[in-house]
């Protein structure tokens, strides 16, 4: 007699003519995930959602939660978590994570030189009004030397995966990159709900981010304290961001502070403890530039220090991420990218850019104005997904009105072609389906780069969607780098 | 390691005097439904207003004192700021901002537990329900500290939640038994009756300390021994007495495990409320004035918080300058 076995659970899964992580594209089939499929197989529909849910359950009773405020109460929503693995290769994170460390050293070296001699510029390499002329750009910063170099201290680079299997880069988070701490929570939540998918597979982990980046940032403060003290400064507990705040604190064991918890005295950074003021020498912002010190930035903000930036140029006290790395992260200069690499290493970059025009150049503009409809256009200002056009998917009515929006500020917009993001297996309502992935690692950097094993994958949850962000439908996966 | 920040300091001695507050509240509202049910059937729910000295601010709600609108300004009303519902909301902006310190554990249970005030609605709140209304709520604290005393780390966090407890159940305490003396004023033929020793009963059975009063006091219940025993028992959890040592105690050992011996004030404070309370007897207190006597004790204890606030939470003085040394 014939055993009958159950439909596996990816059996009739539809890649829908994408790259797939799981599965690989036609010329390159992903032999390195065959055992977690032989497992996914193995489990039934039913029960994959019991444990999906009930893994949720847990991401919100731990608070692993961003908030979202209303007029009238505050919402705590969790980055729903697809349980389904995104798996890479030791391979491929090879590339990955030599392209990642090539290209912040790139930047780094970058930053330095337009806060200092300005070669890049002077050589016509970059163009410099779109340096200097950048909202980025922090005049108070030139001339000032920060340890090794390191601007970037903690970075985030989106990466994303074509049609044709390779890596391009789409976006570089020099600033305050956020979601490392849904990395290391998502793992956990696998270990726990999935212990029988990991077992023996040789999972690189994730866990000792936090002794990392302390690592990291005490290199840093070589010379300004031993031990050095080290803070994280959160905006509080109304930033969306505040579950990360806590959660890297925790993992650094540092104190969380506040811009009210800190005073400037003698150009030397204190807090306010018990004790009375005690030193700080290290602080991981987690607040923007225009926001850290009303003496020199936005004289509103309650969220900074008051004389922060005359303590930060005396010496007294580093910053990570350093002030003004905006000029490195713009998604004008991030055209110019590969043309840094390049000048600064005399290497080719690793991880290509996605191809770009620039609509502030004649000939960029004239392109993108042609073949809007095949493009994805982007405001350099904005982040998080926000006005952005993609070509194919809008009316003749919104082309028609984003025509004239980029005629009338083309200084504002890049445009690209649209990259056929790659698919994940993922559990959605009816079934297991096909949804796009991204994929954001995360480098740390003081003498030298480390780079967090795999990083966070973003999945765009609505059937067919290109955007991944968690302010518009975004959910995330855990990431497995195999051994 | 460094001193815990004083934002952090202060936000954890709120915290753990919120939970205690929304304690005392769900105590005081049981035991004034307890007198509700006596034989004389009506019962004055103003009484509980003027307790707390919430009679203007509950005029603001324009509703008549009736069962039904005290308890509801009590448990649910966001406006108070002495409801079971702002307290626990508070303590839980608290604990997010403590998230850094707090065990996991904490902060899942306060959550929790604030996410069920904020569900309950107006059948919940009935008469006929709020004994049971009243017990979760005292439940929910319970735990909070009992998994406190389980897994809070035993920093300086630890001594500021016990200050802050203790602080607020002193204070507490001397408004539950004001509830019975002061604002149920016996008229002078029912002293001694049935009547006025079931509500001292009641009283004695809300603090919890019914049981332990009996052991004290096997042959008598009267006022003035129900007094002394809420008041001045070191050896009963929630009196006064009990929870200003509590409060010294944990200050001294804070002092003497930190080092913080600049300012003492709110020690000598403390020392000098051990002190009174030691040499007091419940009988001279009700013959000065028992009500009067509960209001000094109040304004001592207020004075300790402020001492407090100057030492360790670095407020900044009105002027907006900060009088803080470097350490």
């Amino acid at each position: 007699m014939k055993e009958r076995r159950p439909a596996g659970l990816l059996e009739g899964y539809d890649p829908g003519g994408f790259f797939c992580e799981t599965f690989g594209g036609p010329k390159q089939p992903a032999d390195h995930t065959r055992t977690v499929r032989d497992r996914l197989d193995g489990l039934s529909l039913a029960e994959l959602r019991r444990r999906a849910q009930a893994a949720e359950r847990e991401l919100f009773n731990l608070g692993v939660t961003f908030t979202v405020y209303t007029s009238r109460e505050q919402i705590d929503r969790i980055l729903p978590f697809d349980v389904i693995p995104r798996v890479l290769s030791a391979a491929e994170w090879d590339t990955i994570e030599r392209g990642v460390i090539q290209r912040v050293t790139a930047l780094n070296r970058f930053i330095e030189d337009v806060y200092h001699e300005q070669r890049i510029l002077r050589d016509g390499v970059v163009p410099a009004e779109l340096v200097l002329g950048n909202a980025n750009f922090r005049p108070q910063m030139q001339g000032l030397a920060v340890p090794f170099g390191s601007y970037v201290n903690i970075c985030g680079v989106d990466i994303v995966r074509g049609g044709d299997g390779r890596f391009y880069v789409l976006e570089d988070n020099a600033r305050t990159p956020s979601g490392v701490s849904y990395v290391v929570e998502n793992r956990h939540l696998t270990q726990r709900a999935f212990p029988d998918l990991m077992r023996n597979i040789g999972v690189r982990s994730v866990s000792n981010y936090g002794q990392r980046l302390i690592g990291k940032l005490t290199e840093l403060a070589a010379g300004i304290g031993e031990p050095p003290s080290v803070v994280l400064l959160s905006p509080g507990v109304y930033n969306s961001a505040y579950f990360e705040h806590v959660f890297l604190a925790r993992e650094m064991g540092v104190p969380l502070v506040e811009g009210r918890d800190l005073v400037v005295r003698d150009e030397r950074v204190f807090m306010k403890t018990t004790g009375g003021l005690q030193r700080v020498n290290v602080i991981y912002r987690r607040i923007d530039d225009d926001f850290l010190d009303p003496e020199v930035f936005n004289p509103q903000s309650m969220l900074g220090v008051r004389g922060l930036m005359r303590a930060y140029r005396a010496g007294n006290v580093v910053l990570a991420n350093a002030v003004g790395t905006g000029i490195a992260d713009d998604k004008a200069v991030y055209a110019y990218v590969p043309r840094i690499v390049k000048y600064y290493l005399g290497e080719e970059a690793i991880l290509p850019n996605v191809e770009t025009h620039i609509c502030r150049e004649g000939e960029g503009l004239e392109y993108t104005l042609e073949h809007l409809e095949e493009l994805v256009v982007k405001p350099v200002g904005a982040s998080g997904g926000y006005g952005i056009l993609i070509g194919p998917h809008a009316g003749r009515k919104a082309l028609a009105e984003f025509r004239r929006k980029l005629r009338a500020d083309p200084g504002n917009y890049i445009s690209q072609p649209v990259v056929q993001l790659s698919v994940c297996p993922t559990v959605t309502r009816s079934g297991i389906e096909a949804r796009h992935v991204d994929l954001r690692p995360f480098a740390v950097t003081g003498r030298s780069t480390w780079v967090l094993p795999g990083g966070l994958t973003r999945v765009a949850l609505r059937k067919g969607s290109l955007i991944v962000n968690s302010s518009q439908g975004g959910g995330s996966k855990d990431t497995w780098v195999l051994e | 390691m460094n001193n815990l920040l004083s934002r952090h300091a202060e936000s954890i001695f709120w915290l753990a005097r919120q939970v205690e507050r929304a304690n005392s509240t769900a105590r005081i509202l049981d035991v004034n439904e307890s007198f509700s049910r006596n034989a004389r059937g009506e019962h004055d729910w103003e009484s509980v207003l003027r307790l707390h000295g919430d009679e203007q601010i509950f005029r603001a709600t324009e509703r008549r004192p009736t069962a039904d609108a005290v308890i509801h300004f009590y448990v649910l009303d966001g406006e108070n700021t002495n409801s079971v519902l702002s307290n626990i909301s508070m303590a839980r902006e608290n604990a997010r901002a403590l998230r850094p310190l707090i065990s996991t554990e904490m902060w899942v249970q306060l959550n929790g537990y604030h996410n069920r005030i904020k569900r309950l609605r107006k059948p919940d709140l009935r008469v006929e329900n709020l004994n049971r209304l009243c017990s979760y709520i005292k439940e929910c604290c319970q735990t909070h500290s009992g998994i406190t005393a389980e897994t809070l780390y035993r920093d300086e966090s630890w001594y500021f939640h016990q200050i802050g407890r203790a602080l607020e159940r002193a204070d507490q305490t001397t408004r539950l038994v004001d509830v019975k003396y002061q604002v149920l004023l016996p008229q002078p033929s029912d002293v001694g009756s049935p009547v006025d020793e079931a509500q001292w009963n009641t009283v004695l059975r809300s603090a919890a300390g019914f049981h332990a009063f009996r052991r004290v006091n096997p042959h008598s219940l009267s006022p003035s021994q129900v007094v002394e025993f809420l008041l001045f028992d070191k050896r009963f959890p929630r009196s006064v007495a009990a929870s200003v040592l509590v409060a010294n105690e944990h200050l001294a050992a804070l002092r003497l495990k930190y080092g913080h011996n600049s300012k003492r004030a709110a020690s000598n404070l403390l020392r000098k409320l051990t002190a009174s309370l030691a040499e007091d007897t419940a009988e001279d207190l009700i013959a000065r004035g028992l009500h009067e006597g509960l209001d000094e004790i109040q304004a001592e204890l207020a004075g300790v918080t402020d001492a407090l606030g100057r030492e360790f939470f670095l407020l900044a003085e009105p002027d907006g300058t900060l009088q803080a040394s470097i350490a």
